[in-house]
């Protein structure tokens, strides 16, 4: 009798190791099987109804945030343990457009494998961790994502002895590259379809990657343009190298949520609107007290909660866009203080910039 | 002729004393080093190559490497986001174990105070290094004399002190927890995304370790029982937590649990973490005291039997004791490994030691720094494993384990 039992506990248990072991599998590589069985639970998710994010937030008294806790001017923690960077400016300007306070955030730093699961199962309630729009992830993930806060592209760094000015140049280069990413076959598929020829020198890390194409074991160095800028900063002789022009890939970054709130959609989307649209109208944190007391346009007095109502139909306080400049800035000030001239990147705008200087920055109207 | 000098020696009853070998430098230097023009070459090439290598190394780490990265960040290496105005109580956890540490110490190994004296001096050495702040230094002093106290204390009372010591030994590992965690109103609550550095790579290992422990007894005893169903749960959760990697456990917890959990149940990814390493520990625990119960002889079960004891009293009395004292090398060493293996969480997202690392290497005025920070968190690594597999060598002398 006992003999039985015991067989069939054991036929339990392997069972349960073995859908142990394929739910292991799945996390890692394949990626279809995994999304079915999530979307499934994202649909069951308590959290994820109309309206359901909001007052979760409300009702806890702080937004929680899903960040890179290790990527240069977008997510780190500074010496005193705070939060910086241009990922995190947007975690605080969602908080302070819910509770008028930029500090009523906490971070869940997360990596690039857990960032997905952590916002299906309401871990999390916005992710703001350079994570790249493509129509998979918008799709079969369960996820929306909110407008692009960073266009990114993957470029090539080259030593300017080198005399290499256009992809075309690298015939024959060898060129240093981290495996496993998007970066890679990019690479390779950009250079096939020109017809180049290349030697891939791949590294496990980026660090191994600029390494080596710092001790000249590689004629050129590929990554996202912003990685680039960053990098070039930390090599002998910055001057020395320089960025080609040509983009390799599209890598417009920006901020996701649950599908099925709409409402949190839409909050975060204009969360990140309020943004462009303080730089379009010329406010910032410095001067928005002044043009709140005295402005007469009605645009502006719409944007700043003044007439119109517009915040209440987002669910939130009518003031909401004036705390986000408030407390956080317009676009260009959150930009400048993370990836701007007065920081090691002095990243230039380039894309970045505005619709109305040639920049890809578009905000439709607030009313 | 030699040989018959020789053996007129010995048959006359003359006992010679052993030789000694005592040497000079120089005489050390000729036997070990220079014996042999082969043993010369390799010397002088030996030399040479140390030369080469420690050249540069020194020359970085004193000259080149900037090592304000970690002098400005240490606050974040050691306790990571843990609030500043918060962290006396770490502190008073630390003084509470010097205290228990001392009290331990003067009661169970009253003959080893020089190791005793060697421990004290690392709180020491860490209050003399030039960058931390005064109220550090006040604190790594009171350390030592919290020690102090609780080793004068056992030492003038062994006898009357034996209970408090085991009460206290029990009650630390919660007074631990309540005192980083926090409990409200009296201390405020210190979520456990704002642990990091150390102190939650010690925290991992110290709660892996000790919950872990009796994990690992009741599997090892199971994997003997007779009974089919016990024997053979612990023996498939033992087979199939050590054939699978710890960062997949660590995974699982991370990835998998959340999405089988009812999404009203949040659990904390710490916590998440904290279980993983624990299940995963108790599965190594058991092995480790299994190998402790199979060195106990025969006899002592039966002579327990024969005494008229129960089963349960059998193990209680004769047979854990005698089988967990002789496993503590191994349990030691399990615990250094998983000190190190807490590393892993870094990868699931956590800012421990490793994970603060990287953090601080994304600071923008410090990009570029790699290896100062990773030396850095590699020497305190190394200090920790070091002092730890150094007191278990000294611990298993004191215990005369290996000698029966």
């Amino acid at each position: 009798m006992s003999k039985r039992v015991f067989y069939i506990l054991g036929l339990l248990l392997i069972l349960g190791a073995l859908l142990a072991a394929c739910g292991g599998q799945n996390s890692s590589n394949a990626q279809p099987v995994k999304t079915v069985v999530v979307t499934v639970e994202a649909k069951g998710n308590a959290a994820s109804g109309q309206g359901a994010t909001l007052k979760a937030v409300k009702d806890r008294g702080y937004l929680v945030c899903g960040v890179n806790a290790q990527l240069p001017g977008f997510g780190y923690v500074d010496k005193e343990g705070n939060y910086k960077g241009f990922d995190v400016d947007y975690c605080h300007a969602v908080a302070a457009a819910i509770f008028g306070d930029p500090s009523k955030v906490e971070f869940r730093p997360l990596t690039a494998k857990e960032r997905f699961t952590a916002l299906q199962t309401g871990e999390i309630d916005v992710l703001i961790r350079n994570t790249t729009w493509t129509l998979t992830r918008d799709t079969e993930l369960g996820t929306n994502f909110a407008p692009t806060t960073f266009y990114d592209g993957q470029g090539i760094m080259v030593r300017k002895d080198s005399g290499i000015k256009k992809l075309e140049d690298l015939d024959g280069a060898k060129i240093c590259v981290a495996t496993g990413t998007t970066t890679e076959l990019n690479l390779a598929d950009q250079m096939s379809a020109r017809g180049i020829k290349y030697t891939p020198v791949v590294f496990e890390t980026a660090d191994q990657v600029f390494g080596a194409y710092e001790e000249g074991r590689c004629d050129a160095v590929t990554s996202d343009k912003s990685a680039l800028v960053s990098r070039r900063v930390t090599l002998k002789n910055p001057a020395n190298h320089i960025i080609l022009d040509a983009t390799l890939s599209k890598e417009p970054l920006g901020p996701l949520v649950r599908q099925g709130d709409d409402q949190w959609f839409d909050i975060i989307k204009w969360v990140v609107f309020a943004t462009f649209t303080g730089e379009e109208m010329g406010i910032n944190s410095k001067n928005v007290d002044k043009i709140k007391a005295e402005t007469k346009d009605p645009n502006v007095r719409k944007f700043l909660g003044l007439e119109g109502e517009m915040g209440q139909k987002l669910g939130l306080s009518d003031d909401w866009a004036y705390n986000i400049i408030k407390y956080v800035g317009n676009y260009a000030e959150i930009y400048d203080r993370n990836l701007g001239p007065n920081t090691p990147f002095n990243l230039p705008r380039g894309l970045n910039a505005s619709w109305k200087d040639g920049g890809l920055l578009y905000a439709p109207p607030i009313r | 002729m030699m040989n018959r000098e020789v053996n007129k020696q010995y048959s006359s009853g003359e006992v010679l004393a052993p030789p000694t070998e005592r040497y000079t430098v120089l005489g050390w230097l000729k036997k070990n080093l220079f014996s042999t023009w082969y043993y010369t070459l390799l010397t002088l090439v030996t030399l040479y190559v140390l030369y080469a290598v420690l050249k540069p190394t020194l020359f970085w780490a004193l000259k080149q490497a900037e090592w304000e990265v970690v002098v400005v960040n240490l606050r974040l290496f050691m306790v990571g986001q843990y609030p500043a105005d918060q962290i006396f109580r770490i502190w008073i956890a630390l003084h509470l174990l010097a205290f228990t540490a001392g009290l331990a110490w003067a009661i169970w190994l009253p003959k080893a105070r020089r190791i005793g004296a060697f421990l004290l001096l690392i709180p020491l050495g860490l209050a003399a290094l030039p960058f931390i702040s005064g109220f550090s230094r006040l604190n790594w002093i009171l350390f030592d004399i919290f020690a102090l106290a609780g080793w004068g204390l056992g030492i003038w009372k062994p006898k009357a002190m034996r209970r408090p010591l085991i009460w206290l030994l029990l009650a630390y590992f919660p007074i631990l927890i309540l005192l980083i965690l926090g409990v409200e109103p009296i201390l405020k609550i210190v979520k456990t995304n704002l642990w990091g550095g150390l102190l939650l790579t010690m925290l991992l290992a110290v709660v892996g370790i000790t919950v872990s422990f009796p994990l690992g007894i009741l599997l090892a005893l199971g994997r003997q029982s007779k009974l089919p169903i016990v024997k053979g749960f612990s023996v498939l959760y033992i087979e199939i937590i050590r054939g699978v990697p710890l960062v997949t456990v660590l995974f699982m917890a991370q990835l998998m649990l959340p999405l089988f959990l009812p999404p009203q149940i949040k659990i904390d990814n710490v916590l998440r973490a904290m279980a993983g390493i624990i299940l995963f520990a108790a599965a190594y625990m058991a092995e480790n005291v299994r190998g402790g119960l199979q060195a106990i002889p025969k006899g002592q079960h039966e002579a327990a039997w024969a005494l008229g004891l129960s089963g349960f009293q059998t193990m209680y009395y004769i047979i854990l004791p005698q089988a967990l004292r002789n496993v503590i090398p191994v349990i030691v060493g399990q615990f250094i490994a998983l000190f190190k293996d807490t590393s892993l969480v870094a990868i699931v997202g956590l800012l421990d030691l490793l994970g603060i690392a990287s953090t601080v290497l994304a600071q923008p005025e410090f990009i570029g720094h790699q290896r100062e920070v990773y030396l850095f968190i590699a020497l305190i690594y190394w200090v920790f494993s070091y002092a730890m597999s150094y007191a278990s060598r000294r611990l298993e002398v004191a215990l005369g384990v290996g000698e029966r």
